[in-house]
């Protein structure tokens, strides 16, 4: 079995090319411009469920149905955001593993290429929520269908690339893969799928207790009976839990992990990140369960001791693939430098090409020139009727006096006639080999 | 040859990647680049022709606004994703190019990338204010400076772009020159965005009148005015993009031109690129003749009058492209790989080992007399699967019917000795790059293809097989070879030093 495996597990080559920037500042960039933009897509996703959610509730309380349109307004916003600071990321994951990366999204083509209809559709959707708004006020129903079925498609396209992200890390599956969705069913898919939607609803909490709390909000002018504080303390509870849930998801995520990328520098990171979300949770508590008045006092302070943590998952995100990834990448080296070896040596050397002509010992002094035809020429000239190009007989009518000539053409030929394609050069052919096939052609006279 | 080789064996898979292209192009050339500026104007015009004792005039404002609005929504999810979009089928279609040119472009595409995403924030901004921007005219007059403001910002990033494209069309600057400097010193780059600008402010100018038919009422004042300022706009700039696309098609250097008859279509097409100037003509006077009607009977014209100028509108920009894509053949990047996406250098290699004995993914890592017609395959999948497809558009069975004649049978000599002469004729093909072997097998497989109307699934849906000699036990037997090798010479030197 073991034996197996590593026949199965590929070896591909590097791009031979160096690196523009150092690695360490590639890793960098790759990190910070990732959380830069899975921040938006948390809150378009996260924004979309809420907008769900309220606007199902909405269709007895008016206030929530106020409320849904409120968050729908931001996704349209967020959403544009995700999309382009999602382009950094991509460009340096391509730089970083690129091997890894591309070979991950061949293998899922498919679905990796529906991305782009998906999004575009799931976009429209909630373009036509928002405009649509209040037009459909009086077929809820129909509103409730567009906002849901956008929430489905936000729901799923995470997946897309999750699971890419999850098969680049695992060069011995990939000889098992046929497909997205045989790679969906690799281990720790979908714990880490699950850790990231309620990410997703923790970080959209954050941000509606902050847009909503703005001083010049204009809340009063949406609401009726809904009370800023109110608002504030469901987003805030929506974090809480939220976070709470992490703490029972992220050791399920660790736990289906293959072992292979953990070690005590990630261990570390990991649960420096876990340990600084907890002094946030406990000020989110107080907040919520303290003097209306006083809901704002930590908010700060819990943003910071929330980011950090963010910064610390997406590194210990990072530490696990680069060690996951680096016997491997030791191995693709080996194999790069051997076959550059190789490539250089044969280029040094380059291979003659023997030229095997089936010489036919009847035809006399013409014998050589037929074979060199045949090797070379027949493929477009027959004897007597058009193939690609014209018949021999019609070489012999133009050239029957001018071997030169016809030596010449055959030495560089171009495009006399319109319903013809262009002769290519035959480069191989030496000028004795000229001789002998204008001999050959010309001694068709017939 | 180092990536498992996704495949679109009926749609091609150049092909998917023009139709994300093109749509990105027309959306970002044609509704960023040229309709923001067409918008902002007409904004500004709102506020010059509106009475003392308003802002601007509100229903010219609400008009204007409706059509920045379907440019704003098909920016921001057509036109953001199909750019994506671009990276996302590039990177499984041809990932040895893409992972190459990001190793030089990173910076390019890095400054591209913040211009870019300034780009959409002062979209989202300039579209999501307008409302507000209506409460006091010095808002209003800030909203449409703004408005002047980003159209610049689109233009740039425009011409940033252009410096990448352009760079990566000029053959053999690859090796000498690794800047983006070079980008916007060749010599296709100025005539590409003379080109391009007005071309852009064309297809915006046509759009919006189009929009203008929409959104106002037929024998109206509000159509007339509108009508007769997008005729304006047209007629500015269609002048200059005939000049612009002269200037352009005259400064491509002569080995491109000379691959352009068969950029539209095959080689029996070879006539058909005279015909593409006509209809360029063709669709320039057009968009000339809907201009001037607009001038001079405003409120006389329909939506259904417009919208044929404004599809070829797009299609005049749309061939551009498509041409200039193809010049780059036989490469991928210039001068460095091929379009099958193997490198130029790594050909006498190829040639005598064969194709088949490096490539990361293949059932048969060398061609038998059993193994033949599966060999050809995969020599298929490795050296023509990028621009050709089995039975589907621009088909290997295809090609050879035009050449050999419609449904006569294949002789594998003539097919093989014919594909190791092509890239001397054919300019545009790379030479065929396995050995004997792997040829006469690809020639068979060929013929197969033309006896059975077999296709090929690709590797997002096959899967792929890991060829021996690329595996973690032959790259380990490799090192310990290495580290022996280390290990010999390192003891010949010391007996050497010793003795």
């Amino acid at each position: 079995m073991f034996q197996l495996l590593q026949i199965s597990t590929p070896v591909p080559r590097n791009i031979p090319l160096d690196l523009p920037l150092p690695e360490w500042l590639l890793v960098t960039l790759l990190i910070v411009s990732f959380l830069l933009h899975i921040v938006f897509v948390n809150l378009m996703i996260g924004g979309a469920i809420l907008t769900l959610w309220c606007q199902i509730k909405g269709l007895k309380d008016k206030d929530y149905h106020n409320l849904a349109h409120e968050i729908s307004r931001t996704i349209t916003v967020n959403k544009s955001l995700a999309v382009v600071l999602g382009v950094a990321p991509l460009l340096s994951i391509s730089t970083l593993y690129a091997t890894h990366f591309y070979t991950a999204t061949a293998l899922t083509g498919g679905m990796w290429i529906a991305i782009i209809p998906l999004v575009i559709v799931a976009f429209l959707l909630t373009y036509l929520n928002k405009y649509t708004w209040h037009v459909l006020d009086n077929n809820k129903p129909l509103s409730i269908a567009i906002i849901a079925t956008a929430t489905a498609l936000f729901l799923f396209i995470p997946l897309i690339f999750l699971v890419n992200i999850n098969l680049m890390l695992f060069p011995e599956k990939w000889g098992t893969i046929k497909g997205f969705f045989s790679a969906l069913l690799l281990p720790n898919v979908f714990p880490r799928y699950l850790h990231f939607i309620t990410a997703s609803l923790a970080v959209t909490g954050l941000f509606i207790f902050w847009y909503m709390g703005r001083k010049n909000y204009p809340f009063e002018q949406y609401f009726v009976k809904l009370t800023r504080y109110e608002v504030k303390k469901n987003a805030y509870s929506l974090t809480l839990a939220a976070s709470v849930a992490q703490f029972i998801i992220g050791p399920l995520v660790m736990l289906t992990l293959p072992t292979k990328g953990f070690d005590i520098k990630l261990i570390l990171v990991i649960f420096s990140g876990a340990t600084i979300a907890l002094p946030a949770m406990w000020w989110i508590w107080k907040s919520i369960t303290g003097e209306p008045e006083k809901i704002d006092k930590h908010f700060g302070k819990v943003v910071i001791a929330l980011s950090i943590t963010v910064i610390f998952m997406g590194s210990g995100r990072h530490v696990y693939r680069a060690n996951a990834l680096a016997p491997h990448q030791k191995l693709m080296i080996a194999n790069t430098t051997e076959f550059e070896r190789l490539s250089k040596e044969a280029r040094e050397n380059p291979p003659v090409e023997e030229l095997e002509l089936k010489i036919d010992s009847t035809l006399g002094d013409v014998a050589k020139g037929q074979a060199i035809f045949q090797a070379n020429c027949s493929s477009c000239h027959k004897e007597k009727e058009k193939l690609v190009g014209p018949p021999i007989t019609e070489m012999v009518s133009i050239y029957a006096t001018d071997k030169d000539a016809l030596k010449e053409w055959i030495k560089s030929p171009g495009k006399k006639r319109p319903d013809y394609p262009q002769m290519p050069a035959l480069n191989q052919l030496t000028d004795q080999d000229r001789e002998e096939l204008a001999n050959y052609i010309l001694s068709l006279k017939k | 040859m180092d990536f498992p080789m996704f495949h679109l064996d009926w749609l091609n898979d150049r092909f998917l990647i023009a139709i994300i292209a093109i749509l990105h192009v027309f959306i970002n050339h044609g509704l960023a680049v040229g309709f923001i500026p067409y918008i902002v104007r007409l904004e500004q015009q709102g506020v010059a022709n509106s009475n003392m004792n308003e802002i601007t005039n509100k229903d010219w404002d609400a008009m204007v606004y409706k059509m920045m609005k379907v440019g704003f929504i098909i920016t921001t999810t057509l036109g953001a994703m199909t750019g994506v979009g671009i990276w996302l089928s590039v990177s499984v279609v041809s990932p040895s190019s893409i992972a190459s040119l990001i190793r030089v472009f990173y910076w390019a595409w890095f400054i591209e990338w913040l211009v870019f995403v300034t780009e959409v924030i002062l979209i989202l901004i300039y579209f999501l204010t307008w409302k507000n921007a209506n409460k006091s005219l010095s808002a209003k007059l800030r909203h449409i400076k703004f408005g002047w403001f980003l159209s610049i910002f689109s233009w740039i990033t425009m011409a940033i772009i252009v410096a990448i494209l352009g760079f990566m069309m000029d053959p053999g600057n690859w090796k000498t020159q690794h800047s983006l400097i070079n980008g916007f010193l060749n010599p296709i780059y100025l005539p590409q965005l003379l080109f391009r600008t007005p071309t852009a402010m064309l297809v915006g100018g046509i759009f919006g009148y189009v929009l203008a038919t929409i959104f106002t009422q037929k024998n109206t004042d509000l159509r007339g005015r509108a009508v007769k300022q997008s005729s304006i706009w047209i007629l500015i700039f269609a002048p200059l993009s005939l000049g612009g696309a002269i200037f352009y098609y005259r400064a491509m250097p002569q080995a491109m031109t000379d691959n352009m008859s068969t950029a539209v279509g095959t080689l029996q097409f070879a006539q058909y690129y005279d015909l593409l100037k006509w209809i360029i003509a063709g669709a320039i006077s057009t968009i000339v003749i809907i201009a001037i009607a607009g001038l001079w009977k405003p409120k006389k014209i329909r939506f259904a009058m417009v919208i044929i100028p404004c599809v070829l509108a797009f299609g005049f920009l749309g061939i551009f492209e498509r041409v200039r894509e193809f010049i780059r053949k036989p490469y991928v990047i210039g001068g460095y790989m091929y379009s099958n996406l193997l490198r130029e250098e790594d050909y006498p290699l190829y040639k005598r080992d064969g194709v088949l004995k490096y490539a990361t993914y293949t059932t048969t890592p060398e061609v038998t007399e059993a193994n033949k017609v599966e060999a050809g395959r995969n020599v298929f999948i490795l050296t023509c699967s990028r621009c050709h497809t089995t039975q589907g558009v621009n088909s290997i069975v295809g090609v050879f019917e035009q050449m050999y004649g419609q449904d006569k049978p294949f002789d594998e000599i003539s097919i093989a000795s014919f594909t190791k002469n092509m890239h001397n004729g054919r300019t545009f093909m790379p030479e065929f790059p396995g050995n004997k072997k792997e040829l006469e097998a690809l020639a068979a497989y060929i013929k197969h293809l033309q006896q059975t109307g077999d296709v090929i699934e690709g590797a997002q849906n096959e899967g792929v097989t890991v060829n021996p000699y690329q595996s973690v036990d032959a790259v380990v037997k490799l090192i310990d070879k290495q580290n022996k090798a280390k290990a010999d010479s390192l003891t010949r030197i010391q007996t050497a030093l010793n003795k």
